[in-house]
């Protein structure tokens, strides 16, 4: 690992007050601009120098990109708004719990605290080969140090191996794509909306980047209809400790049943590929189905169809297959870990 | 602007990673340069038009040659088809992605690839045992053509030879395209081993980290070159004066009055079998 230094780099730092004098900073800068919510990640690589800038934008002080509002039966979350909140927001948790759990699952509650929804899900892999400051693929260079006969890569990807192997870190991440949430992105030209499960992007497409997110854009709301409000949902996030640890696998589902038959559902997990992924095939193959204990069998075994284990993490296939299966087969709660 | 892009490996050595993209847009600028020059050139400028009576009296002359004259063989043209279709498809999985338009193109290019390196392999048996080996090579003969080829195209009537079977200027392409192709094709085929793909198992060791840089800067180098040569090759092919060319590789045939106004029958002798 890169030593990690106490004194900060230098570099010019702006506090805008406002969306817009966000976007106008990044669109002055472009692709010199940092963009930082909570400093969870951005710390972390500054300090280290495995990264450098020399234009941080903080969103910290930018009031409008915090809060939780209803919005025709679903909710906008602000990107800026703490996990904290997110948690712990009586109408996310009454009415998407899914998310809720995701955000209370979320490392220690010092860094659910600081830590941002927006941030979450678009902060950067956890690779420690990338996080190094060597030149692997994500980096720019021409190799991926994760993915060599003698590399340690319990935590990497089984899914979607394209040179890079790094996985998405974000646990709100997979709960969002369950719930069909829209990510409002804005930049100095107009606003796009982007479905959660299009805003992350995966290592065949873009190698060195984890999202859509281009220079110049911010991603200020999350909003998630209410197409799920108060569906039956499951969360669980499985990490070697349970104190607080990235995951290994986590899944997010949500589904409408009626009766016993499961009418329509949304499947996603995190960890197991460079972007969490909706389980299309999952959701098609269950839907119609009666929940029951077959039902969830055939849901994990489609779920690893493909799945290719590295050196060391083989242990995530079964270990996917059994969350798809407990996710679909659910246990008489709203939400789980 | 920088040619070239270091990092750094596990062991804090600076090694050399790939080419700085930067320079696609230079072989695509130079590339239409070219392109531009030529076709400035060729409008402005007088040039080299055979008389008609000339040919008429070479026909005359030459009348017991065949009315259509086979150029290039069916398996030829397929080959030069096959090439073009895996080059162009390796051009733009390659630089499309830089150029902004993101696809997952890594599969599609190792595809083409080795459809690429099968094509040429193909060739080259093919060239060396089923066809005149030495008619698409240059050497010190081709001086005195060079030299005619040049003042012809300054507006000057010189006498001189004519072609044989290829132009100059098509054997010079060949040479290049060969130097570059090859060591495409051959770092291209290293580069597999860097990638999952069903052939051989994925190793990245194969090869110490300065030699894989110095194999990306190869191949990003030839990579680039191809793009300003592919421009060039297909402007001639598209130019009017050029068309019997570009027709006879599609069709395979020449005309007995094309190939005597751009041929030298005595160097390019069809009266032979196999010639």
């Amino acid at each position: 690992m890169a030593v990690i230094r106490d004194m900060m780099p230098a570099f010019e730092l702006f506090q805008p007050a406002s969306i817009d004098e966000a976007l106008a900073l990044l669109e002055k800068h472009g692709r010199a601009a940092w963009t930082m919510a909570g400093g969870l990640d951005t710390f972390d690589w500054l300090k280290d120098r495995t990264k450098r800038t020399g234009v941080v934008v903080d969103l910290s002080q930018i009031a409008e990109l915090r809060g939780i509002k209803e919005v025709d039966g679903g909710v906008e979350i602000g990107s800026g708004t703490s996990l904290t909140t997110v948690a712990t927001h009586p109408v996310v948790r009454a009415k998407f719990g899914v998310l809720a759990e995701a955000a209370s699952l979320v490392a220690s509650p010092q860094i659910r605290h600081q830590g941002t929804l927006g941030g979450n899900v678009s902060q950067d892999a956890r690779c420690w080969y990338y996080r190094s400051g060597w030149s692997c693929y994500r980096a720019g260079g021409n190799i991926c140090y994760a993915d060599t006969p003698t590399a340690v890569n319990r935590e990497h990807a089984i899914l979607e191996q394209d040179r890079c192997v790094a996985v998405s870190p974000s646990d709100t991440a997979p709960a969002l794509i369950a719930l069909d949430a829209q990510m409002v992105v804005r930049s100095a030209s107009g606003e796009r909306l982007i479905p959660a499960e299009e805003y992350f992007v995966g290592p065949a497409i873009e190698i060195t980047r984890m999202t859509v997110l281009r220079p110049g854009e911010l991603l200020t709301a999350i909003r998630i209809p209410a197409t799920f409000a108060g569906a039956q949902f499951y969360f669980e996030k499985v990490r070697d400790r349970n104190v607080w640890d990235f995951a290994l696998v986590n899944v997010a589902a949500a589904l409408q049943v009626s009766g016993t038959t499961i009418r329509q559902a949304r499947v996603a997990v995190g960890a197991v590929a460079a972007r969490p992924l909706r389980l299309t095939a999952v959701e098609a193959a269950v839907t119609g189905q009666p929940r029951t204990e077959a039902t969830a069998e055939q849901a994990g075994q489609v779920a690893v169809q493909g799945a290719v284990a590295l050196r060391h993490n083989a242990y995530k296939i079964p270990l996917m297959r059994n969350l798809v299966k407990r996710a679909i087969r659910g246990n008489g709660q709203t939400a789980t870990t | 602007m920088n040619f070239l892009t270091w990092g750094r490996n596990p062991w804090g050595q600076q090694v050399l990673t790939h080419i700085s993209w930067d320079l696609l847009w230079a072989a695509l600028f130079a590339g239409l340069m070219f392109l531009v020059a030529h076709a400035s050139y060729m409008i402005l400028s007088a040039h080299r038009k055979s008389k008609a009576a000339d040919i008429d009296a070479l026909e005359k002359a030459n009348a017991d040659l065949p009315e259509m004259i086979e150029r290039h063989s069916f398996m030829a043209r397929m080959f030069h088809w096959v090439m073009a279709a895996a080059m162009l498809t390796l051009l733009f999985t390659a630089f499309l992605p830089i150029a902004g338009v993101k696809f997952a193109w890594v599969r599609y290019h190792w595809i083409a690839g080795l459809v690429l390196t099968g094509a040429i392999i193909y060739h080259i048996i093919h060239a060396s045992f089923f066809m005149d080996f030495w008619s698409i090579w240059i050497g010190p003969k081709d001086i005195p053509e060079f030299k005619a080829e040049l003042a012809r195209e300054m507006g000057n009537d010189v006498p001189g030879p004519k072609s044989a079977k290829y132009p100059l200027g098509n054997r010079l392409y060949h040479l290049g395209i060969l130097v570059v192709g090859l060591t495409a094709a051959i770092t291209g085929m290293t580069m597999m081993s860097r990638v999952r793909q069903p052939l051989f198992t994925r190793n990245p060791y194969i090869l110490a980290d300065g030699t894989w840089g110095i194999t990306y800067v190869l191949h990003g180098v030839m990579g680039v070159a191809l793009v300003g040569m592919v421009i060039a090759h297909i402007y001639f092919a598209l130019r009017p004066e050029k068309w019997w060319v570009t027709k006879a590789m599609i069709f395979g045939a020449i005309t007995r009055r094309q190939f005597l106004e751009h041929h030298d029958p005595k160097r390019w002798n069809v009266r032979q079998k196999g010639a």
